[in-house]
């Protein structure tokens, strides 16, 4: 199994409903280029023009924040498992 | 009869039908409630208010239910109580104390957001209930829960206070403890929502439950007798309560209930877990994520979901935000009980510390009107305090008179 990316509810219409998508290595900028290859349009929802990830979304590899590591230059492994989640109220 | 209008991005401004939603399509914005302002205003009166029960239900034409609420009936209408000891002890001119420490049913805020949130998912016909929490939030969909009949699945960080986990299993929830912090936990719920039909209250009820939150301005201000105050304190871990605060303000200017005012907001947060006093010190809107390491558990939210709008909040209406050690938390903690014999959490200890430290600051004005919300009891942190074990006495009038010597002029009978 390669790496996988799950793609939150709200970018599952550019998915097909498709829920999780393997990837190959490289970095989260990576990842992104290849989504927006299979997927045309997503990358505008999870990026600002200028390419910075947009505020309301939180991407995690293996469970990390990327802003604990290297933002969208994160690299990711063999066998990570990407995370694009909404940001959620606490409690 | 219900006078929401629908669902909008705060972002982008993108409408939506009211559905069980909570994040815009276009943006990832989160969406909220929008009412139809015009049309309570015309309707609802301060008198007809004044005749309903002293429960949060009494606002309910600006709560976004369509029918009467079914969950958490008794909730809100907690004592704003004038806080005289207190307010000399710290020296400001007229204190309040909004106590939602004595909330029914689980003696914490998050009893107004689980009333609102769990009424809804019933109008959207869920069978099965849900949150992330830390530690109140748990208690209130557990209780609420069972009291409705509806299965409950609860999921918390693995380091909470042991009365927070206790109040919450006692209620037959399902309780799963999540290795990581609360941001782990809250990753995986959104995770779960986009799997199973489970209403997590605040994830995909997020915009609904939220605004349960405002009923707490709504009673701060008419138990003013329809005013507003100076500055509030507000303890803040995801940031939604002080945001709800300042809408519920705005909502009753917007209807005419208040005059306009400029409250100013003031965020309160543990030094071990403050990403939103530092974006406000750092003079930003932008929030960075920080590992949560603070006694403060209920407010350890490392990447607050609402920090850009809490931000925004305290800024605008020219507030502040500051932290505090666990030494200063657990102090003020004492102090707020002998002065005025209210017992909080940790929560609480981190609002009155900040309104301290603010004073000794110089900015908050003291010669105001303040409101110290209080959220939380302090029944539930035990775990925090530490006094020193008490020595018994033999039963003789004599022991008693050596142990009270110092002060037996002044009891003499
Ligand atoms: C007692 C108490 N006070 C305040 C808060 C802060 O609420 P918010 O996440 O809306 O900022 C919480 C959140 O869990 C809490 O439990
Ligand atoms: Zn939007």
């Amino acid at each position: 199994m390669p790496s996988t990316v799950i793609i939150p509810t709200p970018l599952r219409r550019f998915t097909d409903g498709v829920e999780t998508v393997p990837v190959e290595g490289g970095t989260i900028k990576d990842v992104f280029n290849y989504l927006e290859e299979k997927f045309p349009g997503i990358r505008t929802r999870l990026c600002e023009e200028n390419g910075d990830l947009r505020r309301f979304i939180n991407v995690y590899v293996d469970g990390e924040d990327i802003r604990f590591l290297d933002r969208l230059d994160t690299a990711i492994g063999e066998k990570s498992e990407i995370s694009i989640v909404p940001a959620i109220a606490g409690g | 009869m219900s006078y929401v209008k629908g669902l909008k991005c705060r972002i982008c401004g993108t409408p939506y039908q009211v559905d069980p939603l909570a994040i815009c399509e276009e943006c990832f914005g989160p969406l909220e409630v929008d009412y139809d302002y015009d049309a309570i205003k015309v309707k609802l009166t301060k008198e007809e208010i004044a005749s309903r029960p002293g429960t949060m239900w009494r606002y309910k034409e600006l709560l976004p239910l369509d029918g009467e609420p079914t969950v958490g009936l008794h909730s809100g209408g907690t004592p704003l109580v004038k806080a005289d000891r207190l307010a000399r002890a710290i020296g400001v001119r007229e204190l309040y104390i909004k106590n939602d420490a004595v909330s029914h049913p689980t003696l914490s805020f998050k009893d107004r957001v689980v009333a609102v949130a769990l009424s809804k998912a019933r109008e959207f016909g869920f069978d099965a209930v849900g949150c992330a929490s830390t530690g109140n939030l748990a208690n209130s969909v557990a209780a609420n829960a069972s009291a409705a009949g509806i299965p409950a699945y609860i999921l918390i960080p693995d380091n909470l206070e042991r009365s927070k986990v206790l109040g919450t299993r006692i209620f037959g929830a399902n309780v799963v403890p999540v290795r990581g912090n609360y941001d782990d936990v809250n990753r995986l719920c959104s995770e779960i929502a986009g799997r199973y039909r489970i209403a997590f209250v605040n994830v995909n009820l997020r915009p609904f439950y939220g605004e349960g939150s405002k009923t707490f301005g709504y009673e701060i201000a008419e138990q003013l007798g329809w005013q507003l105050p100076d500055a509030v304190v507000v303890p803040m871990a995801g940031g939604s309560l002080i945001t709800k605060i300042h809408k519920a303000f705005k909502d009753l200017e917007k209807i005419g209930f208040v005059e306009p005012a400029e409250p100013r907001f003031f965020g309160a947060q543990a030094t071990g877990c403050n990403p939103i006093a530092a974006a406000v010190k750092a003079g930003t809107r932008d929030i960075t994520p920080v590992k949560p390491d603070t006694i403060a558990k209920s407010l350890a939210i490392g990447n607050p979901a609402d920090g850009y709008f809490a931000t925004g909040v305290i800024t605008e209406t020219g507030g502040w935000s500051e932290d505090v050690s666990d030494p200063e938390i657990v102090e003020a903690i004492h102090v707020l009980a002998e002065t005025e014999g209210i017992f909080t959490e940790t929560a609480g200890g981190v609002t009155l510390a900040v309104t301290r430290k603010l004073i000794s600051q110089g900015r908050l004005n003291t010669n105001s009107r303040v409101v110290l919300a209080i959220t939380g009891n302090g029944l539930k942190t035990q775990d925090a305090l530490s006094l020193v074990d008490l020595q018994p006495i033999e039963p003789h009038l004599s022991a008693f008179e050596k142990l009270i010597a110092g002060e037996a002029k002044k009891l003499a009978a």
